[in-house]
């Protein structure tokens, strides 16, 4: 170094010099900005060391977080985990919450369609250490509910009350031993009766050899047992085996499908039912006719009107008997007065009546006679209005669902999301529209 | 003590003898070279085109032919020569530090007791000297000042004119060994 200063101590002295009037030059001149010059150079100096140290401090400060210091990277991956455990948690408990307003609003549609006056009640406990298939209801005495009375969902029937108190009652479910109730088929109207076998199937007894039975078959209440109103169903036939003299029938029960239910109603009113010919999850969807048109023209008759309404021209005025059947049993009767030259309610027509009309002889209508009653006078058939734009829900191969009141809220739509099921059960309100547990 | 007479260059380093100067005449030539340029003109403005703290600069560099020693006498007179002016100080330094430098510099390689030498080397220096100052007053202070080569080179012949008699004149104050 002493030896380098010495070969070259002129042009260093004289550098050293030259920079030292540069810089005082510098201090004292200004550039176009009105700034020293000492300040431009020191800045265009020290900017790429600045920039050179900030990037050096900027990637040893990346490098220490994205590195070194991972160990937050565990804990922080710990509380997003625990996170995400409360949100399923949270999750769960809201979309029970869905499935109970579900359920209640489909327990609402149920009692609001089915005759028999029903009372909703929770199931709110289970029967612990007992070796019998019971839960409890929040319904007692105090409500109206006495021993000996069916308990029902949508789907299917449950059990019946065996024990109530002033504010709860106890209620056996048809899986247990004890349980016993009588069935019927829906198909052949084989009469049975159904037993709990303290599994989740159930047997039916005392079908007859000679009974043709099906697994796929709809079992329903028949009303013999004096609990069930007759026509609630209660399951399908799961197999079928031949004994003698009676059938080895297992039913898989509705009700049941869907494990022990939380909201059941129970039926404080039996009104029975007719035993539907086809199965729950296969009924023909009903098409209203046409309206009318709202003004008649002017010279029509009533009559006339009624015909163009029915779309028919020559129809018989039969078509026109109102729907309900109030109406029915009023034309039947005023059917049977006209042929005995009488008008219902108002005596004589003018003629003098050759005899006094027979009420006991009314014609009866197919679809609410009871089998094995037979009918005096022909029945008054109203024309069944075929579907025209709406085609019947087919049926599925295997169907172990309840009723379906409409195409896209039955059991195996239930397969698809959560929420389109939610939405198709609150829009259709059937029984059958039950969600997924 | 022997001067070489018809040679320009020396043939040796050797040859080249180190003139030395009293104290009083290295500090009072040039003070009184500055006196000159700030007082003259004052009074006789036709002399305003000589540039006398050059001509001592390159004589004393030339003469001592040592470039530390040559570049201390430039810093100097040209910082005291910027002290009495308006320009920035260093402008003059700056410029007759180089001028020093060079001077003691070539002093070193040339027979600088030539006359035709000596003229040579102040018209070259003021050139020099002149272009430089040019150079530095647009870099530095951004003025837009003429580039007047031609008059440079009138002005430089005069000054080198001036500049052989003064040598001549401060040969005579040289200390003889």
């Amino acid at each position: 170094m002493e030896s380098f200063l010495n070969r070259y101590r002129n042009i260093t002295v004289l550098l050293l010099v030259i920079f030292a009037q540069l810089v005082l030059l510098a201090v004292q001149v200004k550039n176009d900005q009105n700034v020293r010059f000492i300040r431009v150079w020191t800045v265009t100096a020290v900017s790429p060391m600045a920039r050179l140290v900030e990037g050096m401090r900027g990637s040893g400060i990346s490098f220490v977080h994205n590195y070194i210091t991972l160990h937050d990277a565990d804990a922080q991956n710990r509380r997003l985990q625990a996170e995400v455990d409360r949100l399923k948690l949270e999750n769960i408990f809201l979309t029970n919450e869905l499935n109970t307003a579900d359920r209640a609003k489909a327990l609402q549609l149920f009692q609001q369609r089915t005759p028999s006056k029903t009372l909703a009640a929770s199931v709110f406990s289970m029967g612990i250490g007992s070796s019998r298939k019971v839960v409890y209801v929040d319904r007692g005495s105090t409500s109206g509910v006495m021993r000996e009375m069916a308990v029902v969902i949508p789907d299917g029937i449950i059990g019946k009350v065996t024990a109530v108190y002033p504010t709860q009652s106890e209620v056996l479910l048809i899986t247990d031993p004890m349980f016993a109730a009588g069935v019927v088929s829906g198909k052949t109207h084989a009469h049975g009766t159904l037993k709990g076998t303290g599994t989740p199937l159930c047997r039916v007894d005392f079908v007859a050899f000679e009974d043709k039975v099906e697994p796929g078959d709809w079992f329903y209440t028949s009303g013999d047992d004096r609990i069930f109103p007759r026509g609630m169903p209660v399951g399908v036939v799961k197999s079928v085996r031949p004994g003698q003299p009676y059938r080895e029938i297992t039913l898989d029960p509705s009700g049941m499908s869907r494990g022990s239910p939380e909201d059941v109603l129970i039926v404080v009113d039996s009104v029975h039912q007719e035993i539907p010919d086809t199965p729950p999850a296969n009924q023909q969807v009903y098409l209203a006719p046409p309206p009318p048109p709202l003004a008649p023209p002017a010279g029509t008759t009533n009559d006339a009107a009624a015909t163009a309404a029915d779309g028919s021209a020559g129809a018989p005025a039969a078509h026109t008997t109102p729907g309900t059947e109030a109406d029915k049993m009023h034309a039947q009767y005023q059917k049977a007065a006209e042929g005995a030259g009488m008008l219902l309610g108002g005596g004589p027509t003018g003629t003098t009546p050759t005899r006094p009309p027979d009420f006991t002889k009314l014609p009866v209508d197919p679809r609410t006679a009871i089998p094995g009653r037979g009918t005096a006078a022909a029945p008054v058939a109203p024309v069944p209005v075929q579907p025209a734009a709406v085609q019947p829900v087919p049926a599925p191969k295997k169907s172990t669902a309840p009723p379906v009141p409409a195409k896209g809220t039955g059991p195996a739509d239930l397969k698809t999301t959560p929420d389109a099921v939610r939405r198709a059960n609150q829009a259709a309100g059937g029984p059958g529209g039950l969600p997924q547990p | 003590m022997s001067y070489s007479g018809g040679r320009m260059l020396l043939s040796s380093q050797r040859e080249g003898q180190v003139s030395r100067f009293n104290v009083w005449v290295t500090i009072l030539v040039p003070l009184l070279a500055l006196l000159f340029q700030i007082y003259v003109p004052l009074f006789f403005r036709f002399l305003n085109f000589l540039e006398m703290p050059l001509l001592v600069v390159v004589y004393l560099g030339l003469m001592r032919r040592n470039p530390v020693s040559g570049l201390l006498v430039g810093a100097a007179v040209g910082l005291a020569q910027d002290s009495w002016s308006k320009n920035p100080l260093g402008m003059f330094g700056i410029t007759k530090t180089l001028v020093g430098y060079f001077a003691a510099s070539i002093g070193m390689k040339l027979d600088v007791d030539n006359v035709l030498m000596r003229f040579i080397l102040a018209f070259f220096f003021y050139v020099f000297h002149q272009a430089f100052y040019w150079v530095m007053e647009r870099a530095l202070l951004s003025q837009q000042s003429p580039f007047d080569l031609t008059g440079w080179l009138g002005l430089g012949v005069l000054n080198a004119l001036v500049g052989a008699a003064l040598f001549h004149f401060l040969d005579k104050l040289r200390v003889t060994a």
